[in-house]
């Protein structure tokens, strides 16, 4: 339990957020806040997310939703009179609350990431049509069916235009050294844990 | 001058001999301006023109000058002949380029023309030639009372310049407020770290410097006499007197921190660990840049929080209203106290702005790179629990009742309150009241008095009529108007700077005191040559009184904005003329009219309004008198011309030095004389007043509030008397007003003492 308005969640979110350090030096302009396109659909805003994490709210932080709704769209980076990385930020909070486990469940950005990123980390490459499928039967195999229903006319289309092979969905194409492949992310998520002290 | 000769020069330049009949123009300055020599010339201000002047003067004796051509702003170089009388007829901006191009507009433009050549005629008759006064006297020191920064740079400033300085401080050292500091805020790029202060430079630069005198222990007890000439006495602590004579003085006197006992919902005197922010000073000087102990029982200190605007921007009317723009800063410096010797401290500014004011924002950014955190805030009380404080506040991002419970210390941002003596404005309204008949504001002031409140102490001591004092602005600062005039106070040859002008820190606070220190020595200089300072610098006339005419009733020593005029034994007024602005508000006050310069009285603007040819009542040509102060609304008139817009040609304007000249007796005369309005434009009053003389416009409204009996008793509508405010940026309201105004009085209708 980090204490209120004391420094602690603060120096936790400069040592094991990406562009962390950054955070301290917001001057609660709003600006960030005015130009989110997302801004009114989201609890709060980049502004009040840094000023949470000086106040020490460091479970509302980190449960909130907030920084996966994040669309990349630069706006806040490009206007903050500080020049934050504000959506680095968020993003760099995203990624911690998920590897802590704190991040809420069934945020479908999460979801989607998580998908990509397995579905990456296998081959090398993107399996489109595991990845598409992954998503259409995320919520149970019913729903599932109805998804790809629904999207069965740009799955054709996709199909006829080349952009998806069905004869994926057996293996699939991938990097030539694939055991080099997940070596090198074996090594790189060790060193990034050594640094951020994860087990 | 005993041999007046008038010449009347015509100029025909600038479309002039195009639009207006110039030849006419040259008979009327000949039949009825008794002009003694006549001129035309197709182009008066080129050096052909001006030779022909000087050619003029130098053979044909001529005395006085009257120029028909351009406004009296325009050409003041060419036209500036210092040896004779000069008045000008404003011909171009005053007529032919508000008024239209047309046929039909070709007679009353003529017409003004006319008006403008007999005034010009009439006024310059009236006028003599300013003699200034060759026994004007100057001593070359200036006094700076107060050895804080601001003084201290003040008197090394004017020491470099060449002055002699006397430097007055009333405690045993110099230094002021930055001796009690264990560091400054920084001055100098890159704005990043507290720095040292400038004191022990500072005096020792004093001491080295031999131009400059310093009184320690010592207070300006009395303080006589005028720019160029005061006569100082200096007492110590000792008992012992000094005196001193200097030309000008630099009030110094800074500023006070709010008193935070004031503040015992903030926990002050509740708790040894709530401090204000020279407290926390003092314990940073204490621990010279060891680590700062709690000081309830110099327990290790591990969270501190600023409070900022304690007790200021206030708007409940218990403290302070104002920001004093320097709190900010001083808790980022302190805070960093605590970072720069412990970075695990945690130290959190809790603020309603954020204000850091010049290079501030650099401070404030490396602030937060240390890890000082800002908090948007509202404290609302601080509880002491133990060793610790329990600091409850509105988080205003998150819009949270939340509280900081283990403060080993709350520094309060109190604010500063200026050390300007006594405040003699409110005294002075009551007295100008009372001397109108209304004694309701010197009762109230009495009884504020009498209530045996702690009183301020005076600084200067002054001997002036007005009190002992510089008058002060509001919340007490000295008055300087901040655009116009800085650090010049009412009090001419007396400049105020620093702190004790408005709030600042202590960049500002040098800055400020350079500027004073030159100040100082333009009044120095002017009153040596005789002249009037700001701003109607380099003028020589002076108020002539004539004394077996005077009734002593006093409203002259009252109503002069700068307190020039003392009173002798037997209550008559005495003109200090190195104090006065040549405003002409005391010609304007004396009801008995005997107060005039040589160049501007009573009766060069009467003989004008009364030179101006007022058509029957049958002619549905009204005519309609504007006194227009010459500082504002007469350049604003001049720009609405040079714009071509286009304004009545019923009007006939005559600019004054200030609306405080204007006397009743001007009002009466054109009103009696046939006249169907009168327009008076001077500049906004009140606490944000734009009026070069301070009081003049407010003292003339309040005067012509006054006229509506004087209107009734000639049977006329009240009306065709009105005051307006106007800025120099006023280039499309002033004709807009003069139009509306215009169509008023044909509403109206004419005026029925024409022809009487």
């Amino acid at each position: 339990m980090s204490e209120k308005y004391h420094n602690n969640f603060l120096k936790e979110v400069e040592e094991m957020v990406e562009e962390g350090e950054w955070v301290k030096m917001c001057m609660q302009c709003g600006v960030c806040a005015g130009s989110c396109p997302l801004g009114p659909h989201w609890a709060h805003p980049p502004q009040e997310i840094f000023m949470m994490i000086r106040a020490g709210k460091r479970e509302e932080v980190l449960r909130s939703d907030s920084m996966w709704m994040c669309t990349s769209c630069y706006n806040c980076v490009v206007r903050c009179p500080r020049k934050l990385p504000i959506t680095h930020i968020m993003h760099g909070l995203a990624n911690y609350a998920h590897r802590l486990g704190l991040s809420p469940k069934n945020q479908p950005t999460q979801q989607f990431a998580t998908l990509f990123w397995n579905n990456l980390a296998q081959t090398g490459r993107v399996n489109e049509l595991k990845l598409s499928l992954g998503i259409y039967f995320k919520d149970g195999f019913a729903q599932g069916v109805k998804n790809a229903m629904a999207m069965q006319s740009v799955g054709l289309g996709m199909v006829k235009a080349k952009r998806l092979n069905p004869m994926e969905l057996f293996g699939g194409h991938g990097v030539k050294d694939k055991t080099g492949f997940h070596a090198m992310l074996k090594k790189a998520k060790e060193i990034e844990d050594r640094r951020k002290n994860f087990a | 001058m005993a041999d007046m000769k008038v010449a009347a020069y015509i100029c025909q330049g600038c479309g002039l001999g195009d639009r207006l009949d110039t030849a006419a123009l040259a008979g009327v300055a000949k039949k009825e301006g008794k002009a003694a020599l006549v001129r035309e010339h197709e182009f008066l201000c080129n050096a052909e023109g001006v030779k022909m002047i000087r050619d003029d003067i130098a053979n044909e004796a001529v005395t006085h000058v009257m120029i028909g051509a351009c406004s009296r702003r325009a050409k003041t170089e060419a036209f500036g002949f210092t040896d004779v009388a000069v008045s000008r007829a404003n011909l171009r901006e005053g007529v032919i380029w508000c008024q239209p191009e047309t046929d039909e507009a070709r007679e009353t433009t003529q017409e003004m023309a006319e008006d403008y050549i007999r005034m010009g005629c009439a006024e310059v008759k009236k006028m003599t030639l300013p003699e200034g006064n060759p026994a004007a006297v100057t001593e070359r020191t200036v006094l700076v009372v107060g050895g804080g920064v601001s003084g201290m740079t003040a008197a090394l400033e004017a020491s470099k310049a060449g002055y002699k300085v006397v430097l007055v401080e009333k405690s045993g050292a110099l230094g002021g407020w930055a001796a009690k500091l264990h560091k400054r805020s920084p001055g100098k790029s890159p704005y990043a770290e507290p720095q040292d202060t400038p004191v022990a430079d500072m005096d020792a630069a004093i001491t080295a410097d031999a131009n400059i005198k310093v009184y320690l222990n010592a207070i300006t007890s009395k303080t006589s006499g005028s720019p160029g000439q005061f006569e100082i006495e200096i007492s110590t602590e000792s008992g012992s007197t000094a005196t001193e004579k200097v030309g000008a003085i630099i009030q110094a006197t800074g500023f006070s921190l709010y008193d935070a006992n004031n503040l015992p919902e903030l926990g002050y005197g509740k708790s040894a660990n709530v401090v204000d922010q020279a407290g926390l000073e003092a314990l940073a000087k204490a621990a010279n840049g060891g680590v700062i102990k709690r000081p309830s029982d110099g327990g290790e200190v591990k969270t501190v929080v600023f409070v900022q605007c304690a007790g200021q921007r206030d708007d409940t009317g218990k403290h302070l209203p104002y920001c004093s723009g320097s709190c900010c800063s001083t808790s980022v410096k302190q805070a960093m106290y605590f970072k720069d010797s412990n970075p695990d401290i945690d130290t959190v500014v809790i603020y309603t702005d954020l204000r850091m004011p010049g290079n501030g924002e650099d401070f404030y950014r490396s602030g937060q790179n240390k890890g000082v955190t800002f908090t948007k805030g509202k404290v609302s009380s601080v509880e002491a629990a133990g060793n610790q404080c329990k600091v409850n506040f509105h988080d205003l991002i998150l819009n949270d009742q939340t509280a900081i419970d283990n403060a080993d210390l709350v520094v309060l941002a109190t604010g500063q309150v200026p050390n300007s003596g006594v405040d003699i404005d409110t005294k002075l309204k009551a007295d100008i009241a009372a001397a109108a008949g209304d004694n309701s504001l010197l009762e109230a002031y009495n009884a504020s008095q009498a209530e045996g409140a702690v009183q301020p102490i005076s600084v200067l001591n002054l001997t002036y009529r007005q009190g002992p004092d510089v008058p002060q602005l509001k919340y007490g600062f000295t008055d300087s108007h901040f655009i116009c005039f800085p650090y010049e106070t009412r009090r001419t040859g007396i400049y105020s700077a620093g702190p004790v002008r408005r709030p600042m820190d202590m960049v500002q606070a040098m800055e400020d005191a350079t500027g004073a220190a030159m100040k100082a020595i333009q009044a120095v200089e002017n009153a040596g040559l005789g002249r009037a300072a700001h701003p109607r610098s380099g003028d020589l006339s002076f108020p002539k009184v004539r004394l077996e005419g005077c009734t002593q009733c006093k409203r002259c020593t009252v109503e002069c904005p700068f307190g020039a005029i003392d009173e002798d034994e037997k209550r008559f007024p005495v003109f200090n003329e190195s104090r006065c602005r040549r405003c002409g508000t005391c010609m304007g006050a004396c009801p008995v009219r005997v107060i005039s310069f040589e160049n501007y009285s009573i009766d060069t603007v009467g003989s004008q309004l009364k030179a101006v040819d007022v058509p029957d009542e049958f002619s549905e040509k009204p005519r309609i008198l504007i006194l227009a102060c010459e500082n504002d609304a007469y350049p604003a008139l001049d720009m609405a011309a040079m714009n071509r817009n286009v304004y009545s040609a019923y009007v006939r304007i005559i600019p004054v030095r200030c609306l405080g000249s204007v006397n009743t007796i001007w009002i009466n005369d054109a009103l009696s004389s046939g006249y169907d309005g009168v327009m008076m434009m001077g500049c906004k009053h009140g606490d944000d007043y734009q009026c070069h003389f301070v009081k003049g416009s407010e003292l003339a409204s309040y005067r012509m509030s006054k006229i509506g009996d004087t209107l009734k008793q000639m049977g006329l509508e009240e009306d065709r008397v009105a005051t307006f405010e106007v800025a120099i940026t006023d280039i499309e309201r002033v004709p807009q007003l003069i139009n509306d105004y215009a169509a008023k009085i044909q509403e109206i209708g004419m005026s029925p003492l024409k022809g009487f």
